[in-house]
């Protein structure tokens, strides 16, 4: 264990007031990628508030380390995490998609601080990560780049043509977390478009694999250290997750992938939430 | 006439300024030979990034590399430069204004042998489509070594398109180069044409058989067709009898769609050669396929008495 039990529940409370914040953010009756924010949320409460090097007063500080949402639609994790951080004020969050606001349906690094890249067509961001950590390189410095990929978007080939670059490049400074919550907008994965295996085929393209409970927030803090120790080759974490996690009527359901929670619905997560919250 | 190859120029270019420039880093898909960066790799071999034969992921790549600092140029022919990573060129670069430097070689039908898979004639209608895109179109290599200069200057994504083969000299050395904005090659009275890349030259020999005849034309090099400067191209178009539009290139979405949309509402006759609407094929050279495709200067002759009825 690299991480003291204080540390713990603090970054488990962290990832319960993001998931109440995902819940807040999209509201009763509005459509929102619910289950794949919450499939997300460990992970990005333990780079946001434990593993990653940034500064919220200065997000385009040089040496930052850098995390890239390849699952765009996943960024309600993402917005929760930068406003609890302080990148901007928390009442931003309730105007997420209105007209002209920073919160965009998928993130937007022009209009939002500490959104690094443009993402939500899938399969781009792990290339993006790429270029950003040949840079690093190139500037010598120290910085690690994040990047977190969808069991549903590595359909898309331009995972694999990121895949071999990272490797081709020996990017040690390129740390992917494959958020596997096995279901995609239409359905199971395994039934509708089976991406298996997934840590054997990084593998073979001469990746670092490792595997943890993507809603374990030791395992995820002691994998990303871990990974630091890895040289010459880049890292994926598969990370075992549940889509929807965190909310029960919406657990491993495709139909909250971008879902419309009732009143009814809504009221009980935030029930849920607001007991460990407060 | 002085010729030179512009994609040798391109690659010269890019290494003169990658001395002065630290930031400028070169990616290509298994082209370098062809496109000219070899050149910036061998005197630059750890700014150089070959991304094998995947240009989507080269472009997003490039993406991170310019949001990290440098001045990315991500290089492959112009049909797969510009089409092949259509989404990755919106999502990757344009939405975010990234500086990033697309250069689409061996662009139009200038690979002639290649065939219409390799023959990049709608480049310019896709990434004139994409918002914070600007497209430029060298005639020459004088202009092609102003424009790369232009374009490290310049913060944003451009998109450069160079031909394959060796092209006369005919842009002014001492003409300053400036995005956006046409030059007016030779003056003239009766008929303003509209062109760029190296349909300028053919403009420019199709002009000397028209003054044997009495016919003044203006030629005009619209070589930024993205921004596009609209009370420039009025005020070039106004007081002549016609207007001509040539462009080796598809006839959608180029410099005639265009000047026809700038000029709209102006009785003014108007005439476009280009490319109809069809794709390419191979040919044993590139004249043979210019003529076959009527992009030469008796189109051009016949196309300027057409509007002069």
């Amino acid at each position: 264990m690299t991480i003291s039990a204080e540390k713990i529940k603090e970054l488990e409370k962290t990832a319960k007031t993001l998931r109440y914040d995902i819940v807040m953010m999209i509201g009763a009756g509005k459509p929102g990628h619910l289950g794949g924010s919450c499939s997300i949320a460990d992970i990005v409460a333990v780079l946001y508030f434990h593993k990653m090097r940034h500064n919220p007063k200065e997000p385009k500080w040089p040496d930052r380390d850098r995390l890239i949402l390849s699952k765009g639609h996943a960024a309600l994790a993402q917005y929760a995490a930068l406003a609890e951080c302080g990148y901007f004020p928390k009442k931003v969050l309730s105007t997420l998609k209105e007209l002209g606001t920073i919160a965009q349906g998928h993130p937007e690094m022009l209009r939002m601080p500490g959104i690094e890249a443009n993402t939500g067509s899938l399969g781009q961001g792990l290339s993006v990560a790429c270029g950003m950590a040949l840079a690093g390189r190139l500037d010598k410095k120290d910085y690690t780049v994040y990047c977190i990929v969808g069991d549903g978007e590595i359909a898309e080939g331009q995972i694999w043509e990121a895949s071999m670059t990272a490797a081709f490049y020996k990017l040690d400074n390129l740390v992917a977390i494959f958020d596997k919550n096995r279901v995609q907008a239409m359905g199971p994965i395994i039934e509708r478009y089976d991406t298996n295996p997934h840590g054997e085929k990084w593998k073979a393209f001469g990746w670092h694999v490792m595997e943890v409970d993507g809603h374990s927030v030791e395992e995820i803090a002691d994998a990303l250290d871990e990974a630091d120790k890895i040289k010459g080759k880049p890292v994926m974490i598969v990370a075992n997750t549940v889509k929807g996690k965190g909310v029960p009527f919406a657990e491993g359901k495709a139909e909250f992938h971008h879902g419309i929670m009732t009143e009814e619905q809504h009221k009980a997560a935030r029930q849920l939430f607001e007991e460990d919250c407060g | 006439m002085n010729k030179q190859n512009c994609r040798v120029v391109y690659g010269q270019t890019l290494v003169e300024l990658g001395r002065k420039n630290e930031r400028i880093v070169v990616l290509d898909a298994d082209l370098c030979k062809s496109t000219m960066t070899r050149f910036f790799e061998q005197e630059f071999p750890e700014r150089f990034f070959e991304m094998g034969i995947g240009e989507q992921n080269m472009i997003s790549v490039a993406a991170g590399l310019a949001l990290s600092g440098k001045i990315a140029f991500a290089n492959s022919f112009a049909v797969f430069a510009a089409g092949r990573p259509y989404d990755q060129i919106r999502v990757s670069v344009c939405i975010g204004k990234v500086n990033v430097k697309i250069t689409g070689s061996s662009c139009g039908i200038s690979d002639f042998g290649d065939g219409a898979t390799h023959q990049g004639i709608e480049d310019i209608a896709i990434m004139r489509a994409i918002p914070n895109m600007t497209i430029l179109s060298p005639a020459d290599g004088i202009e092609t070594r102003k424009m790369v200069r232009a374009a490290v200057e310049y913060e944003g994504p451009i998109y450069i398109r160079i031909p394959r083969n060796e092209v006369p000299d005919v842009t002014d050395e001492k003409q300053e180069f400036k995005i956006g904005k046409p030059t007016v090659i030779r003056e003239g009275t009766d008929v303003t044409v509209f062109t760029y890349g190296y349909m300028v030259y053919k403009a420019l020999k199709a002009a000397e058989v028209l003054e044997k005849e009495g016919i003044s034309p203006r030629i005009v090099n619209v070589s930024t067709l993205k921004p596009i400067d609209e009370e420039a191209i009025k005020k070039l178009a106004n007081g002549v009898k016609g207007v001509v539009t040539v462009e080796e290139h598809t006839i959608v979405g180029g410099l005639a769609s265009i000047v026809a949309y700038i000029l709209r509402g102006q009785a003014i006759p108007m005439e476009a050669i280009a490319i109809q609407d069809c794709f390419g094929q191979s040919a044993l050279s590139y004249g043979q396929l210019l003529e076959h495709y009527g992009l030469t200067d008796t189109a051009i002759v016949k196309a300027v008495k057409k509007v002069l009825g």
